[in-house]
């Protein structure tokens, strides 16, 4: 009996690893491809949207937070900016932005 | 006058341990039987290994940073193999300093190596920092080393990106030939489903299969004896070794590496047969 499921258990989980290994890559590999490996430009971007945002905004640069989510076939940009309580003249300002 | 057919074969894989210098050294003893002269060049600065693995670390003098920053001349720093007067190995510096390899300085032994040799085979250091960066950029075919497991597989993917996008020939706009060369591979396991199997990695890189090496110990006796494995004793290795060589030639070889202990047996019955003719 013991040797009957140690050798079940030894022979089931295994008998599923490399395919686990080979589902597991194909996700990582497709993710790897489409950003071209590359996702160091997370901190450049945040950069950048600050530099645009300060045209416009008063924000601090504590309160823009950027993530990337990778789901198993597409990828979330998150972007979660916080502005300060508008004080009357920035909302005017605003207002001229969103006439442009 | 740059002969007309060289060819620069980068050696690379991304990971670390995979069987790069191993099969840097087989790949070129193998040519060198083959009546190719050819040159294997150590690119992996501070950590020299292809000389212990082709034995030859007590008659390492000059080096490759040497020959760039000019202290020495190529054929100073060339050394001649034992073994086969085809075959040469220009050892890597033991320097700390990464940024001793210079592109330019790189690219000017590499112009005077294509002068002398068929084959010049570049085996790259793990990572694709700067060292691994140089020892691919000029290459002309590339041999990916990969073991079955999944951080060499997921390596192995960037790596094949940095080909397609940072060697010159990419540059230029052109594709360089890219092989798949597994290697510590083990039939049993994959058979037992412990192990990705040849067309499971093959599925995910999607580049052609120039042979599978498997899991031997005539590896480690080859290099604990300085001896390149396809310089050694007869092996399973050593065959796998051998057909990996002769399809990078172009020619069309059977895989028998897959089969078990009965393709060895046929396998010893072909090598016999090979002798007798
Ligand atoms: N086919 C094989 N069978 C058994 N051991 C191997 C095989 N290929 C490589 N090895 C071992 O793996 C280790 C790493 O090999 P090495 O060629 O130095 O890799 P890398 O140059 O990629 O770091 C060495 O100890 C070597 O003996
Ligand atoms: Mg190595």
């Amino acid at each position: 009996m013991n040797i009957i499921r140690k050798l079940l258990g030894g022979l089931i989980p295994q008998r599923k690893s490399a395919k686990m290994a080979r589902e597991r890559l194909q996700i990582v590999v497709s993710h790897q491809r489409n950003d071209g490996g590359d996702v160091d430009f997370l901190p450049r971007l945040r950069h950048e949207l600050l530099t645009v945002l300060c045209k416009y905004v008063k924000v601090d640069k504590d309160q823009v937070n950027v993530q990337l989510q990778r789901m198993d076939n597409c990828s979330v940009l998150e972007l979660n900016i916080t502005l300060p309580a508008p004080t009357k003249s920035s909302l005017s300002e605003l207002d001229e932005v969103k006439a442009i | 006058m740059v002969k007309p057919n060289s060819k620069v074969i980068v050696v690379t894989s991304g990971k670390g341990g995979v069987g790069k210098t191993t099969t840097s050294a087989a790949l070129g003893a193998e040519l060198a039987n083959r009546g190719y002269k050819t040159v294997v060049v150590d690119f992996d600065i501070g950590l020299r290994n292809l000389d212990l693995i082709m034995g030859c670390e007590r008659r390492v003098i000059f080096d490759f940073v040497n020959v760039i920053q000019k202290d020495a001349n190529l054929a100073q720093a060339l050394i001649r193999d034992k073994r086969s007067e085809n075959l040469y190995i220009l050892p890597a510096s033991q320097t700390r300093d990464k940024d001793a390899l210079t592109r330019e300085g790189v690219e000017e032994i590499l112009t005077e190596l294509r002068k002398e040799f068929d084959f010049i085979v570049c085996d790259s250091p793990a990572g694709i920092e700067r060292g691994a960066l140089m020892a691919l950029y000029f290459a002309d075919e590339a041999v990916v080393v990969t073991n079955p497991e999944v951080s060499s597989v997921r390596d192995s993917d960037r790596i094949i990106g940095v080909l397609n996008s940072r060697t010159r020939h990419a540059e230029q706009g052109h594709e360089i030939k890219k092989h798949l060369l597994l290697t510590r591979y083990s039939p049993s396991r994959v058979q037992r489903g412990e192990m990705l199997s040849v067309e499971d990695v093959q599925e995910i890189l999607a580049i052609p299969l120039l042979g599978i090496i498997p899991e031997s110990p005539a590896v480690l006796n080859a290099s604990n004896q300085g001896v390149p494995v396809t310089f050694g004793a007869v092996s399973d290795a050593k065959r796998a070794y051998q057909d990996a060589v002769a399809r990078l030639l172009g020619e069309v070889v059977e895989d028998t590496s897959q089969k078990g202990w009965k393709s060895m047996l046929l396998g010893g019955l072909r090598l016999f047969s090979r002798s007798a003719v």
